[in-house]
């Protein structure tokens, strides 16, 4: 089967690749544009490890083609900070000490700020079901879900 | 911080003035991990590699008859395909790797099936290919002819006279008399106080309950991945995801037969352990397929191989009978606990029985652990191995006691608590333990008083583990700038760069901000054992102190140099040589900076290397709390409430103490509640992904609290214990206890799943 060409537009840029078909978009990610991040826990849509925002919809990436991603609009974790500041984000789960080994995190910032961007002040509650597709096999996530609402308020200090 | 750097004997213990030890730092590798820069086990890549993938036995116990590649070989593309013909038959060696040992010959058959297939799952044969669609064609290019064999998978089933035999060679060790025929038992183990039958007689109440437990998976997000370079003058390298870079070095030389001084292993950042990672799976095959092929090769598992290839923990079935006065002293136990080992020998059941009664001073006790090999994938360390196993067991019934008795589950636990100067049940005299201390805050905690309601019950459950030390390497680089490179061996799962930074920080007397804390290869650091036994913090961190401690006294050697005084006569005090003597009291005040700038003139670079082996890890207690909500209508359990208190010796860095214990509860409430393998007729494991194996999502749980008691272990500088694994112990039996008091219905077998629930409540209905 022939590959794809494939033009999209990745964390703002214009990018393009040649894609099989059958190439999910977390592969095309990493393996065609470097972008290893997005990190692979199941490839089945289970753990959430390689979610990024499509056209502003959450989704995991190992359950997109990455032919689907023609002329969209992608945001990876690569993304998230704006240049060499920090998203409040990523500044709050290092604050909160909310990652460990550190795998789930590149997903569940996306994840966040999934939410963050529909929902600027979730309750507990709703931060725990927003994320509850993605897993972290090592916080107990007590840390994450304080780091989520602190950044959260802290983005509605900003837009003050 | 003063001159006690000079008496590296003697600790820094708490109490001391300490700056930066015990503070909430930013991580140093934290920016990388929020950034995706972090480069885990997938994200490697070198130029020209293949891509390796493995063949895995569709069946749970069977006889290779023979393995046809021809086909697969002739593919376009493929570069090699390696078989158990292609690796050593090793003999029986054990290797202590820092959390449990282990047979090189049962790992080496393990990673690769020679005669026969023991689990779904086992590697049978291994491709490197120029894709991912040439080596997935190829595995299916590749006949392998099976002799399907009775499979057993259930503890008791494979301890049967009549069961199929794993292994033909196996005759149970630890009997009063070696057995005339062979078994599934690998080994029975004993450990006896005092008079049994007399400890039961003198009791006026008596517990005794059969406790069963399912293989557990540790879960880690990461799946197993390395890249290995086998270059053509026998050099190789390998880059991997795993607890220590050093046992993967090991580990490949044994399987492979090769020099150590051969073999760079590099480790990458790793996605999670929790154990798991204490052993190899790919690299051997990635290596083997290097060397046939003349490439690089990639390996990555997918999610399906991870749970059928590799960890879990047991499995178990567990009888408890205690004994105790009216008082509440418990005068006897008898425990007996049968693990799965899966298809080679090794469970944990000899530190589950250790770790059993550990909590409790009891006269009179008697704990048999059995080690039974089954047609499951071989269990691999998890998290404090073997101890949540026999703590759910004995909690269990120390909270059915408490309840006949009528007292209060936290009182009957103080009333029979170990305490410093009394002997161990395994053995050696507790001394600096904070057991009592973790009860008194459970009890005083304002959770313990919340009122409970309707369909809610509270559980109460303690635990134990040894916590270890062994060998350790760091090294301490200062710059010409006075800033610091801290160099250890021992991959960082959870924040361990932090500690060691903060530790050499201290230590030296500087900001942690002046400290950069690196992992380095096994080319480029000293042997230091894996990260497991929670070790690292305590043993590493002794190392990384002593290296710092050195430095300090170098630093004041160079100062003397400098002002031309008797190094007696330089005090050193928050990273600044002062002149002491008399005679010279004019010399104003130098900075590790400053005297880093001077080093050339003084006698060099800075730096220093200690090599040790650590004793004295002090053990670690854990008193936890559990509410719980059941749904009488789905049969679904809801942790409301969670409450862990620990004796952490010191925390070195509070908020990853914290998170210690909390992922350790949440696994154990997994384990309580969700987690469990599942088999069918034929022996398949039928849950292997994320979705049918449950683990806990955000969701399922509830904010945990983490109360960090300090009870200093003088044997580390600033009085640290591991704290990674005793979280996980008590949390089985919490959960149990709590869905007990809210049905009023003892349940003796995980997991508590919503089906189970829902039988109890409608037989109670019916």
């Amino acid at each position: 089967m022939s590959k794809q060409h494939v033009s999209t537009i990745v964390n703002g840029d214009p990018v393009e690749f040649l894609a099989d078909p059958g190439m999910t978009l977390l592969d095309a990610l990493r393996d065609e544009l470097d972008l290893t991040g997005s990190k692979e826990g199941c490839g089945s849509g289970d753990c959430g490890a390689c979610s990024v925002i499509l056209d502003g919809r959450l989704v995991c990436s190992c359950l997109v083609l990455a032919p689907e991603a023609e002329g969209r609009r992608v945001e990876t974790i690569e993304g998230l900070a704006h240049g060499s500041e920090l998203h409040p984000l990523q500044q709050k789960f290092l604050e909160h000490a909310a990652l460990q080994c550190g795998f789930c995190t590149p997903g569940l910032l996306m994840a966040s700020k999934a939410l963050l961007d529909v929902n600027p002040d979730p309750t507990e509650s709703e931060a725990r079901y927003w994320l509850a597709g993605n897993l972290c096999r090592c916080t107990g996530y007590d840390k994450i879900i304080r780091a989520v609402m602190d950044a959260a308020a802290e983005l509605r200090q900003e837009r003050v | 911080m003063s001159d006690v750097l000079d008496r590296p004997d003697i600790g820094h213990n708490a109490g001391d003035d300490l700056k930066v030890v015990g503070t909430r730092p930013i991580r140093p590798d934290g920016a990388d991990k929020v950034t995706g820069r972090a480069a885990f086990g997938a994200d490697f890549n070198m130029p020209g590699q293949l891509v390796g993938k493995v063949l895995r036995s569709p069946h749970a116990h069977a006889r290779i008859v023979s393995i046809d590649a021809k086909k697969a070989r002739a593919l376009p593309g493929v570069k090699a395909i390696v078989t158990g013909a292609d690796f050593p038959n090793l003999a029986d060696e054990f290797h202590e790797g820092g959390e449990a040992a282990s047979n090189l010959r049962d790992l080496a058959m393990n990673v690769m099936a020679r005669d026969k297939a023991l689990y779904d799952g086992h590697a049978v044969a291994a491709v490197a290919a120029t894709s991912s669609a040439v080596a997935d064609e190829a595995l299916a290019l590749i006949t392998v002819v099976y002799e399907v064999l009775p499979h057993v998978q259930e503890v008791e089933a494979a301890m049967a006279q009549d069961a199929p035999l794993l292994h033909g060679r196996m005759f149970t060790e630890g009997l009063e008399a070696r057995p005339d025929k062979p078994s599934n038992i690998a080994k029975r183990n004993r450990i006896a106080r005092g008079d049994l039958d007399a400890g039961f007689a003198a009791a006026d109440v008596i517990v005794e309950g059969r406790y069963t437990t399912q293989a557990v998976h540790q879960g880690y997000i990461e799946p197993h991945a390395c890249v290995a370079s086998w270059a053509a003058d026998g050099q190789c390298s390998v880059w991997s995801s795993s607890q220590g870079q050093f046992m993967v070095r090991t580990y490949c030389a044994k399987v492979l037969g090769l020099e150590i001084s051969n073999i760079r292993v590099t480790p990458a950042e790793i996605g999670g352990g929790f154990g798991g990672k204490t052993t190899v799976y790919l690299e051997p095959l990635a290596l083997a397929l290097s060397r046939q092929s003349g490439h690089p090769v990639k390996m990555v598992m997918t999610r399906d191989e991870v749970f059928r290839a590799t960890g879990p923990t047991s499995g178990s079935v567990m009888y408890v009978r205690l004994g105790a006065k009216t008082d509440g002293t418990i005068t006897a136990a008898d425990v007996e606990l049968k693990y799965q080992a899966g298809a080679f020998p090794g469970s944990p059941v000899g530190a589950g029985s250790m770790t059993a009664l550990a909590c409790y001073h009891i006269p009179n006790f008697r704990i048999t652990g059995w080690d039974v090999v089954t047609n499951t994938p071989k269990v691999a360390a998890y998290r404090a191995p073997g101890a949540p196993i026999s703590a759910f067991a004995v909690e269990c019934a120390v909270d059915d006691l408490a309840l006949k008795l009528g007292m209060d589950p936290i009182a009957l636990r103080e009333k029979n608590a170990v305490r410093d100067g009394m002997k161990a049940s395994y053995g050696p005299t507790f001394q600096n333990i904070g057991y009592v201390e973790t009860l008194e805050a459970i009890k005083t905690s304002p959770h313990y008083q919340i009122p409970l309601g309707p369909n809610q019950g509270r559980g109460v459950a303690v635990g134990f583990w040894f916590n270890v030390g062994g060998e350790s390497t760091a090294a301490l680089h200062v710059g010409e700038d006075g800033t610091a490179v801290v160099v250890t061996g021992n991959p960082d799962i959870g924040g361990s760069r932090a500690s060691m930074a903060m530790m050499a920080a201290e230590a030296l007397g500087i900001g942690v901000e002046k400290v950069r804390p690196i992992v380095a290869d096994t080319a480029s650091i000293g042997f230091s054992m894996l990260t497991g036994g929670s070790r690292t913090t305590f043993a590493t961190g002794m190392a990384v102190v002593q290296a710092a401690e050195k430095v300090v006294a170098e630093l004041k050697r160079r100062a003397a140099l400098i002002w031309e005084v008797s190094a007696d006569h330089v005090a050193w005090r928050e990273g600044v040589a002062h002149c002491l003597d008399p005679a010279k009291t004019d010399k104003p005040p130098l900075s590790l900076e400053a005297i880093a700038a001077q080093s050339a003139r003084t006698g060099g670079p800075i730096s220093a290397q200690v090599s040790l082996n650590a004793q004295g890890a002090g053990p670690g207690f854990a008193a936890h709390i559990c509410d719980v909500e059941i749904d009488p209508e789905t049969g679904g359990v809801t942790v409301l409430r969670y409450t862990a208190a620990q004796d952490v010796g010191k925390a070195i860095h509070p908020a990853y103490v914290e998170g210690q214990i909390q992922g350790g509860v949440a696994q154990g409430v997994g384990w309580a509640l969700n987690e469990e393998y599942i088999f069918d007729r034929d022996g398949k494991m039928e849950n292997a992904g994320f979705l049918d194996y449950r683990v806990p999502v955000a969701s399922d749980l509830p904010m945990i609290d983490a109360i960090m008691v300090e009870v200093p272990n003088p044997r580390h500088p600033f009085g640290a214990k591991g704290v990674g694994e005793v979280p996980i112990v008590p949390p089985l039996a919490a959960v149990a206890n709590a869905v007990r008091a809210a049905t009023g219905v003892r349940m003796c077998d995980l997991p508590l799943s919503p089906p189970k629930i829902r039988a109890v409540l409608d037989a109670k209905e019916g």
